[in-house]
């Protein structure tokens, strides 16, 4: 197993130079450069020239790419052009804000996607079925600014019942320990601001999560109804076996196998989700931060938020395929 | 059936839990939010964006400056409310006949931050400091504004810094090279600000440079920022917000706010959420579509006196466009009070000129063109333009300016107008940051919405800043122009320059380069927590000077 993981990560090392590259020639199709968005109504071209100079934006496309890739594997990632950090400290900055967010997205999506497609199959063509049914397809068809907007217009502004914005409220006194606000207020037993950070989780966390639970929900339904038709489930239910034990020992275990990945794969899409829903409420992860890059056309930044993100989605899919074959050991990884 | 039974209790259970739990937190977030509001002392202000640094002879961007205007204090400051120069840290000063040195009586009593005094010798070693800027320290990304004003550091031919000199702990003379009118209010900038030598050396303040590609900031700019002011910096929480606590030694009146939050909201909508929903006190640059609704909330909109020009840029690049005639149909085909009644914010300005009333060397009687379509169609046909003649018109979109808060709705009135003298305007949209290269990178434009916000009182500033040398945006050349502009600014005082600058504006208003539309206000809106606060047309407002009702 070790080895096979070994050579999994492997192959991870040239898709991602292969990303790099893709990434590099992307950012520099952008309409626009830096410079004029740096600069703003005082670009005059001398300015843009010494900016473009300054930044190494003048010199051959190759010669560019090598000296991103030399930097690069020092660990090197460059230093965002809007706040002059290095890329690798803006990212770390911002990435507990996300992860957290991304947690509350899956456990909510998990949590009520999976019981939430289980009783759609077992009531397959009843009431809770279709319920079930247009909830999904509801949850997979609005677009997720739209919804984080609706969500928090309604139980934000006009209920103000949640925060509308950030992650904590301004006023609040918290310790910083670990950059997750919530663990931060349970260690530091500060109740108060643990409490806070929570609610400024929800609004997001709903409007995240809803569409991998739609999408959770709908393959939970599929991949129970088919295994219930199976001919080992028919077999078990002939042999006389008592309902919950089939429920527990055969059908829920093989039903999740495809659930299990459709939520390996859904993680790595909540983090890159993240952009809309933490634009709409103005939650400082990385989304927020990648959105004004892309309007700042921050080269540096964008290049190496894009590639972590794909590190992790690779170390996410890996995670998923090993715990595949742990769930079912007739499936190895290859 | 004794199953289903069971199950379904427990689906109501979960059910009524997670209601009770939603009205609980509901109840409870509710009551937090009244809570919060009453954290007496505590001013909550949404920015745009993050300070950039918060060692202001490295900022150049409002943001940046907003925050070290309550750290700082310049020799200079300005007038409340206005943007004339005033006394701030320099009691008085006097410029000699020559115009190449002026003496200054500084403020007695005056600490910096960490406890240090300020003094002559402060004073001096701030001139230096920026005189003696090294390697990417120069960079027009790092020092703008020594660069642009002082033209140039330590060795550079034409530098306008020459020395300092402290004779008494309260005197400091600086001296000039060669004269400069607009010294004096330029020194009003945050960025000339003065900071303590000694934390700008223990911290390390000039070590901005990682490599040249990537200068980045100080310890002293992120983490150490050291000025008199009346607030203190607390911390830099990066994407999130800056706290500021009130200087207990401050030397002068400490008001009613104990600390400041800049909490970083970019989108416009959430601004306007989050003071909605209270998690804010207040904020800029209000959509000029919002201001009615959140009057009518009961929220306070403040107008500052505009320091902005919004104009119509007109590119000689386009063969037509290079006779004078069709310049003045097109201004002539404009009705600026429909244009600012429909699209600008309350308490804008119709323009008539490129510099605000306020700004000196504003000429009341420069020649307008008036808004009369048939003079108009007349003009262009007698320029040989034919009816329906097909006019590029370039616009930005999904931005928020403070002299256009709103391109889009600008450009349709706009075009509205001009399709009345017989132009077919052929729209071209394009996103910020490509919008600013295609019109000051490429000569591939027609007419096209711009304008600027002034960073200080100085009219160069302004006209200078468009119509001082040749440039892709206008596409003309006109040596004429550029000269008396140079001549302009090199007199030694505001008297001489007077004369000068009111014959350029009316030199301008004849040539038209560009169609001056407006000069919209930008607003700000607040909770009724706020009493009052010290709104600026230069947007000089510390908040020391705001007042809280409860």
């Amino acid at each position: 197993m070790l080895q096979v993981i070994a050579k999994r990560l492997a192959l991870v090392v040239p898709t991602l130079f292969g990303l790099s590259l893709l990434l590099f020639l992307w950012v520099r199709a952008l309409p626009g450069g830096p410079a004029s968005a740096l600069l703003g109504e005082r670009a005059t071209p001398e300015r843009v020239e010494q900016i473009n100079e300054l930044y190494g934006f003048n010199k051959p496309i190759l010669e560019q790419y090598l000296t991103y890739m030399g930097r690069l594997l020092s660990g090197d990632f460059g230093v965002s052009i809007q706040t002059g950090r290095p890329v690798l400290e803006e990212f770390a900055n911002r990435f507990p804000a996300t992860m957290e967010l991304s947690i509350v997205a899956l456990i909510l999506a998990v949590g009520i996607g999976v019981p939430l497609g289980y009783i759609s199959a077992k009531r397959y063509g009843r009431l809770p079925d279709h319920v079930a049914v247009v909830v999904s397809l509801v949850g997979i068809t609005v677009p997720v600014f739209f919804l984080a907007f609706i969500l928090k217009y309604f139980f934000a502004v006009e209920l103000g019942w949640f925060p509308p914005d950030g992650r904590m409220d301004a006023r609040m006194d918290a310790t910083r320990v670990t950059g997750f606000y919530v663990l931060d207020g349970i260690l530091t037993a500060e109740w108060d601001a643990a409490w806070d950070a929570f609610m400024h989780l929800v609004l997001p966390g709903i409007a995240l999560g809803t569409i991998p639970l739609a999408i959770i929900a709908r393959i939970t339904r599929a991949s129970v109804l088919e295994t219930q038709g199976a001919d080992f489930v028919r077999t078990a239910r002939a042999k006389g076996l008592h309902d919950s034990s089939i429920r527990d020992r055969f059908v829920l275990r093989n039903a999740m196998l495809p659930v299990v990945t459709t939520i390996g794969l859904q993680l790595g899409l909540l983090i890159s989700g993240a952009v809309l829903t933490e634009t709409v409420f103005a939650f400082s992860g990385i989304g927020q931060f990648l959105a004004t890059a892309i309007f700042r056309r921050d080269y540096p930044v964008l290049q190496g938020f894009i590639l972590f993100i794909a590190v992790l989605y690779a170390l996410i899919n890996l995670i998923v395929d090993v715990s595949y074959s742990i769930i079912d050991p007739r499936v190895r990884v290859q | 059936m004794h199953t289903r039974t069971r199950r379904q209790r427990r689906l109501g259970a979960v059910a009524g839990t997670a209601l009770g739990a939603m009205l609980v937190t509901g109840c409870v977030a509710s009551e937090r939010g009244e809570d919060s509001g009453d954290a007496a002392g505590t001013f909550v202000f949404a920015a745009s964006a993050e300070p950039v640094t918060l060692d202001p002879a490295f900022a150049n961007d409002g943001e940046t400056f907003r925050v070290a205007r309550q750290i700082f204090e310049g020799l200079i400051g300005v007038e409340q409310g206005s943007a004339d120069p005033a006394p701030l840290l320099a009691e008085s000063w006097e410029g000699s006949d020559d115009g190449l040195s002026y003496t200054f009586d500084l403020k007695e009593g005056v600490t910096f931050h960490d406890g240090t005094e300020f003094n002559a010798e402060a004073v001096c070693y701030n001139f230096d400091r920026w005189h003696n800027f090294e390697g990417i320290a120069q960079s027009p990304s790092a020092s703008y504004y020594y660069n642009n004003l002082f033209k140039g550091f330590a060795g550079d031919e034409g530098a306008v810094y020459e020395s300092c000199e402290a004779p008494s702990e309260n005197e400091a003379i600086v001296h000039l090279t060669q004269p400069w009118a607009g010294f004096i209010a330029a020194l009003s900038l945050p960025s000339f600000s003065m900071q303590s030598p000694t934390a700008l050396q223990e911290y390390g303040a000039d070590d901005i440079g990682g490599t040249e590609e990537a200068p980045s900031i100080s310890e002293y700019g992120s983490e150490h920022p050291t000025g008199t002011g009346p607030f203190t910096f607390s911390s830099w929480d990066a994407g999130s917000q800056v706290e500021l606590t009130a200087y207990d030694d401050y030397w002068g009146e400490q008001g009613d706010v104990t600390d400041v939050i800049f909490r970083v909201i970019d989108d416009p909508n959430a601004r306007r959420q989050a003071l909605e929903a209270g998690t804010i006190d207040g904020y800029d640059l209000v959509s000029p579509a919002d201001t009615a609704a959140l009057e009518e909330d009961g929220f306070q909109i403040l107008a500052r006196d505009p320091f902005t020009i919004l104009y119509l840029g007109i590119n000689q690049a386009v063969p037509e466009l290079q006779d004078v005639r069709v310049r003045q149909a097109i201004s002539m085909a404009i009705d600026k009070e429909q244009l600012v009644n429909q699209t600008l914010p309350e308490g804008t300005e119709l323009a008539t000129q490129f510099i605000p009333p306020v700004v000196s060397g504003y000429n009341e009687d420069v020649t307008t063109y008036d808004y009369d379509v048939d003079a108009a169609k007349a003009l262009l046909a007698e320029a040989g333009i034919p009816e329906g003649w097909e006019l590029t018109f370039n616009y930005p979109t999904n931005v928020s300016r403070p002299y256009m808060p709103n391109p889009e709705e600008i450009f349709t009135v706009l075009s509205t107008q001009l399709s009345e003298i017989g132009i077919t305007v052929v729209p071209q949209a394009n996103e910020w940051g490509e919008y600013l290269d295609i019109m000051q990178g490429s000569s591939d434009h027609g007419i096209h919405l711009l304008g600027w916000t002034g960073d200080y009182n100085d009219t160069d500033n302004f006209v200078g800043v468009f119509f001082g040398q040749p440039s892709m945006e206008f596409g003309f050349d006109n040596p004429e122009l550029f000269n008396a502009l140079t001549e302009a600014r090199g007199t030694a005082t505001i008297e001489e320059q007077l004369p000068l600058y009111e014959d350029i504006n009316q030199m301008i208003a004849e040539y038209i380069p560009a169609v001056p539309l407006a000069h919209p206000a930008p607003s700000l809106a607040f909770s009724e927590r706020v009493g009052s606060y010290p709104v600026s047309p230069v947007n000089d407002e510390v908040y020391n000077l705001v007042e809280l009702n409860d």
